[in-house]
């Protein structure tokens, strides 16, 4: 079954190495997945957008995300954007980067239509600052990931960053990974 | 091996099992993390007896890709859009000398305006230079081309660029076999040149040819690429021999035998194609594709016989000529000339459009209904071209039109002039 993640961000956030990260965790559970980023011209701080799709079968198609099943936001002040959130249907999951509530961040009602445990907020800048030392979210979010939607297992993520980050940094990342994990099925 | 890997990551590593003796690399986005991932390779020693040479340009790189391959060396660069036009003097000379040199596009449109994404503008500047083309639809595709590309050039003497959509396949990370290094070297012996500098037994390479000549050596260009039509089939059948995979040779047709309507195109769109193709199939629409792999040599009669009991063919293409339409279709018609078959060209994906699924879906239902205009540009912003027209018109210092039409879209600050 095709699965479709978006993830928003900005230029050195690791948006692109979330995706490709996303893509070799599926590929070692067995399954096809293919990330690939949409590239404005390379800047710190621009937005940046980059999709992953996993399935059990050959994914030929290389249109963008545009219905995606998940939607990871590793930047909340990216949140005015009107295409956000274009293509997110109402069963699909939403998860933001960020220590406030989605009421604070005046998605109140927008998540409503949501099933409360599709929709998951992350304290992963927190987090990647505890466990990494540096703002990068993407490790945590993509623990996040793992345990809002069951489509992949945190195993398989963690061995994806170690991959992505070999040594030192992979082991720090992984841990914020499996704190977002345990947080959230702890809750 | 199987891996999950960036594109680039992965036509690196099948360049490595090629033994290359000689890279000439030279950045430009978004071939670059090719030269980047050899030059790692390099440096690890993983490819040997190899040769990595930072030149000054693009024109350099293939400059000293064409002395190496003169000197017997298995030389190989990779470039894309402006870097490829930089280098179109060499472009020639390398395929006028027939140096076996394999080249690496990361397709990219060319300016102006500048623009760093996809499309088929750059090879296809450079389409009647001479060297064989070869298009990719996936990764995998690439690492297969590229192997036989090697192999290809060679045997021939002729110099070979695989053509990979840029940012598309070369920055997507998806599953890729890499061969091993026996089943390589089983189906790529070492270079045996033809022709070589050799101070101990002197020869001119490339001596000045007047009329008396000129025609018999560019005939021989033409006999080779007519050769190469015979031998490309033959070595993807030898490839899918040892590698157990199927690259086409030189088309791959899919569900297009019972096919009323067949769609053309090359590289990674006809991924999203077949999708759309499977959609109009469940719809109960007789619709089938031909991939085109070799664009140079053409092949004519390959299509041909895919195509002639096509009742319509639509020819999707990532570039186009100014004032006359499609480039590839051009190319279609030659193979089909006699037939009475409608051909729609559907232009797309320029300077990195995506090409949506919903899109193609509507074209080519228009296409099927003989409701098309021809060329017909996907998802063209009609407003916006409108706009611009009209002032152009109002007064004649109106402005560059490529930012009239960031400001018109909120893209850059202030008003159109």
């Amino acid at each position: 079954m095709l699965f479709q993640v978006r993830i928003h961000g900005r230029g050195g956030q690791g948006v692109v190495s979330a995706a490709e990260m996303l893509s070799v965790a599926a590929f070692l559970e067995g399954d096809h997945a293919q990330a690939f980023p949409s590239f404005g011209s390379e800047r710190m701080g621009a937005p940046v957008v980059a999709f992953c799709r996993i399935d059990t079968k050959e994914i030929r198609s290389r249109e963008p995300v545009m219905m995606p099943d998940a939607l990871i936001v590793q930047d909340p002040t990216l949140l005015h954007q009107v295409e956000l959130f274009s293509g997110l249907d109402t069963r699909g999951y939403l998860l933001i980067n960020t220590a406030r509530s989605y009421a604070d961040l005046g998605l109140g009602d927008y998540v409503t239509k949501f099933p409360p445990h599709h929709l998951c907020t992350v304290a992963a800048t927190e987090w990647a600052l505890e466990f990494v030392g540096r703002p990068l979210p993407n490790a945590a979010l993509l623990g996040a990931f793992a345990a809002v939607t069951h489509r992949l297992k945190l195993e398989s993520v963690q061995a994806a960053i170690r991959e992505k980050f070999p040594g030192e940094v992979g082991e720090k990342n992984a841990a914020a990974a499996a704190k977002a994990y345990d947080t959230i099925r702890t809750n | 091996m199987l891996k999950q890997i960036e594109g680039s990551q992965a036509v690196a590593e099948a360049i490595a099992l090629c033994r290359p003796e000689v890279i000439c690399a030279y950045p430009i986005t978004p071939q670059t993390h090719i030269v980047e991932n050899l030059s790692e390779l390099v440096r690890l020693g993983e490819i040997g007896n190899c040769q990595y040479i930072n030149v000054e340009s693009e024109f350099a790189a293939l400059s000293v890709a064409i002395g190496a391959s003169a000197a017997g060396a298995r030389a190989y660069t990779a470039t894309s859009s402006q870097g490829l036009l930089f280098m179109t003097e060499a472009v020639y000379n390398a395929a006028g000398l027939g140096l076996p040199i394999v080249m690496t596009i990361g397709n990219r449109a060319i300016g102006a305006p500048i623009n760093i994404w996809n499309d088929h503008s750059d090879s296809m500047a450079l389409r009647d230079a001479g060297w064989i083309q070869l298009h990719a639809e996936t990764n995998q595709d690439a690492v297969d081309l590229h192997i036989q590309a090697f192999r290809l050039a060679e045997q021939l003497s002729v110099p070979v660029m695989v053509c990979e959509d840029g940012f598309i396949l070369t920055h997507a990370y998806e599953r890729v076999d890499i061969p091993d290094k026996q089943q390589v070297d089983a189906f790529l012996p070492p270079f045996e040149p033809v022709q070589v500098l050799d101070p101990a037994a002197p020869v001119t390479m490339g001596a000045m040819v007047g009329p008396e000549a000129f025609a018999e050596v560019r005939y021989l260009a033409h006999h080779k690429h007519l050769q190469a039509v015979e031998v490309i089939p033959q070595l993807s059948a030898e490839f899918a021999d040892i590698f157990g995979r199927d690259t086409g040779g030189l088309i791959q047709p899919y569900r297009s035998e019972d096919a009323e309507t067949v769609i053309v195109a090359l590289g990674s769109v006809n991924g999203t194609i077949k999708d759309v193709i499977d959609e109009m199939r469940d719809d109960g629409i007789s619709v089938g594709a031909v991939k085109i792999v070799a664009f140079r040599p053409f092949p004519m009669l390959a299509l041909r016989s895919a195509l002639e009991n096509a009742k319509r063919v639509i020819v999707v293409e990532k570039a186009f000529a100014d004032g006359l339409g499609g480039i590839l279709v051009g190319s279609v018609r030659m193979a089909l000339r006699g037939l009475t078959t409608p051909i729609y060209t559907i232009i797309a994906g320029l300077g990195g459009r995506p090409i949506t699924k919903v899109s193609l879906h509507r074209a080519f239902g228009e296409a099927v209904a003989d409701e098309i205009d021809d060329p017909h540009f996907l998802d063209l912003d009609w407003a916006i071209i409108d706009h611009e027209l009209a002032r152009a018109k109002e007064k004649r210092r109106s402005g560059p039109i490529a930012e009239n039409i960031l400001r018109d879209l909120g893209l850059v600050g202030g008003k159109p002039v």
